[in-house]
């Protein structure tokens, strides 16, 4: 913090002259890209439209309610593949999950040169990319349907698992290892003696938190036919049957919170 | 939770001796561990027998499967180069732009939040607001905002500053409820304005989180930004829709692999800004 002498004795600021003048040069930067990057969709945009958009609103609600209780029929079963989507999704990601985690934490690793680095390749890209992406991409595959969605969620949700696991596992209290090494025991047998019960709350805690995401993906995964409730959102968006779309997004809605409801519950009991 | 962790289940040294060990189980209580097992058992039943699998429609998917991950080795940025560009300058556009306004507008929002520092009325608005903003996914705000504001990064744009503004406003608010108060009181105590009190007792002490929480956010908008296309809000999505819908795998993989190396990168900036600010 400089101080300056002046006639009127010393003053203080915060900053001195050029950490001011730098400081300024980047906000300028910054909002000089902002105005440029709203330019840009400031062109692609029809204005006209956008000005207009609150007549479409009310008029699309006032189509959308109210919502079409009887299409509940339909949904009864898109919902139970919803379910199904998100759970064994998330269970073909935690088997997947563990080894990874376990290559990729720094004490449990056969090797921190080869194997670690390639485990967190596998982490990274799978989390980088949504799963609907995956899910687009496995429907060009094996077809369009609720196996496809399965096995993009598990896909997406490695990366997060073991991400979240291998932290854990590189947490854990070195001392309860070195006691059971001591003990004579093998390798694997520290792992199932020494690591497992370690991490085996975390584990627990990162499945269900994972499985709430994962309701949440599993409900669009169907506007690009991966099965589940989207598939009916894409149909009646399709048919602009609106009070079709309002009813799937109540429904969506209230599995949204009781997820978060059960993951939250879930969650509070083990930690 | 173990066996030891909770006092009253302990078994005396005595009543141990002689007998074999065991290892404690996860679930503590019996009868919540059979009726977990048995349900999960029933379950799986169920949705086994419910998912149908076409198998053999996906071993002949197989060979395609084989060919896409061939195509990770030849990746073709150059025959679709200029939709490629004009994606993702689109998405990076949209990144930007929605981040900078989501950001600003979450910050008086995380203040109204704060139960340490907002009135009840005001509380109770900018919370609904966090709850509709994390409680609607990004896509179907998108599939709704085109049908109102017509195709265009405008949608994409609105959706992803939308979201921001959940989570940011979200986690910002819990910061600022768990700030250490008297700080705060020490600076109200010496007569400051309310605007005073924020910047000079409430900022500095959650800046280095906000500076952490935006970067993190920038990064799960530009990956959010690469699916809003699918759905016609702009971005790259609508070139990877196109390039898997005509099976241009070699295109797809040159896509997907920009989108892991900006991800990365941003990752990795994200590591190093949190690092120094907090």
């Amino acid at each position: 913090m400089p101080v300056i002498e002046s006639s009127e004795g010393p003053v203080w600021r915060l900053r001195n002259r050029n950490e001011t003048l730098t400081r300024w040069f980047v906000w300028l930067l910054g909002i000089a890209i902002f105005l440029w990057c709203w330019q840009q969709i400031s062109d692609a945009t029809t204005w006209f439209f956008v000005w207009d958009a609150p007549n479409i609103a009310g008029d699309i609600l006032g189509r959308a309610t109210p919502p079409r209780w009887s299409y509940m029929d339909n949904l009864w079963w898109p919902i139970w593949d919803t379910l199904n989507i998100a759970t064994l999704g998330t269970i073909g990601a935690l088997i997947l999950a563990v080894p990874i985690a376990f290559l990729a934490a720094r004490n449990t690793t056969p090797s921190t040169l080869f194997i670690r680095p390639i485990a967190l390749l596998i982490i990274v890209a799978t989390r980088s990319i949504n799963s609907l992406i995956w899910a687009l991409l496995l429907i060009a595959i094996i077809g369009p349907g609720v196996f496809a969605g399965i096995i993009a969620i598990a896909i997406r949700s490695i990366g997060f698992c073991a991400k979240l696991l291998y932290e854990a596992i590189e947490e854990i209290d070195q001392s309860q290892v070195e006691a059971v090494t001591a003990t004579g025991a093998s390798r694997w047998q520290v792992m199932v003696y020494g690591i497992v019960p370690q991490i085996m709350p975390a584990f627990a805690g990162i499945a269900v938190f994972r499985w709430d995401i994962n309701i949440r993906e599993s409900t669009v995964l169907g506007l690009v036919g991966a099965g589940g409730i989207g598939l009916q959102l894409q149909a009646s968006l399709n048919t602009l049957a609106w009070p079709q779309v309002s009813l799937i997004l109540l429904v969506i809605l209230a599995a949204v919170v009781i997820s978060e409801w059960v993951s939250a519950k879930v969650r509070g009991a083990i930690i | 939770m173990n066996a030891y962790a909770t006092g009253e289940t302990h078994p005396t040294l005595n009543e141990m001796l002689g007998t074999r060990w065991r290892r404690p189980p996860l679930v503590q209580r019996a009868w919540l561990r059979w009726v977990l097992v048995i349900g999960g058992i029933a379950y799986l039943i169920a949705a086994f027998l419910s998912v149908e699998v076409n198998w053999t429609r996906v071993y002949e998917g197989l060979d395609r499967g084989g060919a896409f991950i061939m195509a990770f080795t030849q990746p073709n940025f150059v025959s679709r180069a200029d939709a490629i560009w004009d994606g993702m300058l689109e998405s990076i556009v949209m990144t930007v732009a929605s981040s900078v306004v989501g950001i600003l507008v979450s910050i008086p929002i995380a203040l109204g939040a704060a139960r340490n520092i907002a009135p009840l009325p005001i509380y109770l608005i900018c919370r609904g607001i966090i709850a509709v903003s994390r409680a609607l996914q990004e896509i179907i705000v998108a599939i709704l905002l085109v049908a109102i504001f017509g195709f265009g990064p405008f949608a994409g744009f609105v959706t992803l500053s939308f979201a921001t503004i959940g989570f940011l406003s979200k986690l910002l608010a819990e910061d600022i409820e768990s700030m250490d108060r008297s700080q705060a009181e020490a600076v109200r105590a010496t007569g400051a304005r309310w605007s005073q009190w924020i910047d000079y007792g409430v900022k500095p002490q959650v800046i280095p989180r906000l500076i952490g929480l935006s970067i993190y956010r920038v990064d799960i908008n530009f990956r959010e930004s690469a699916i809003l296309g699918l759905v016609g809000a702009g971005g790259i999505g609508a070139t990877l829709n196109t390039a898997f819908d005509r099976y241009e795998y070699d295109t797809a993989a040159a896509i997907l692999l920009i989108i892991i190396g900006i991800v990365m990168a941003l990752e990795y900036i994200s590591g190093i800004v949190r690092a120094r600010v907090q």
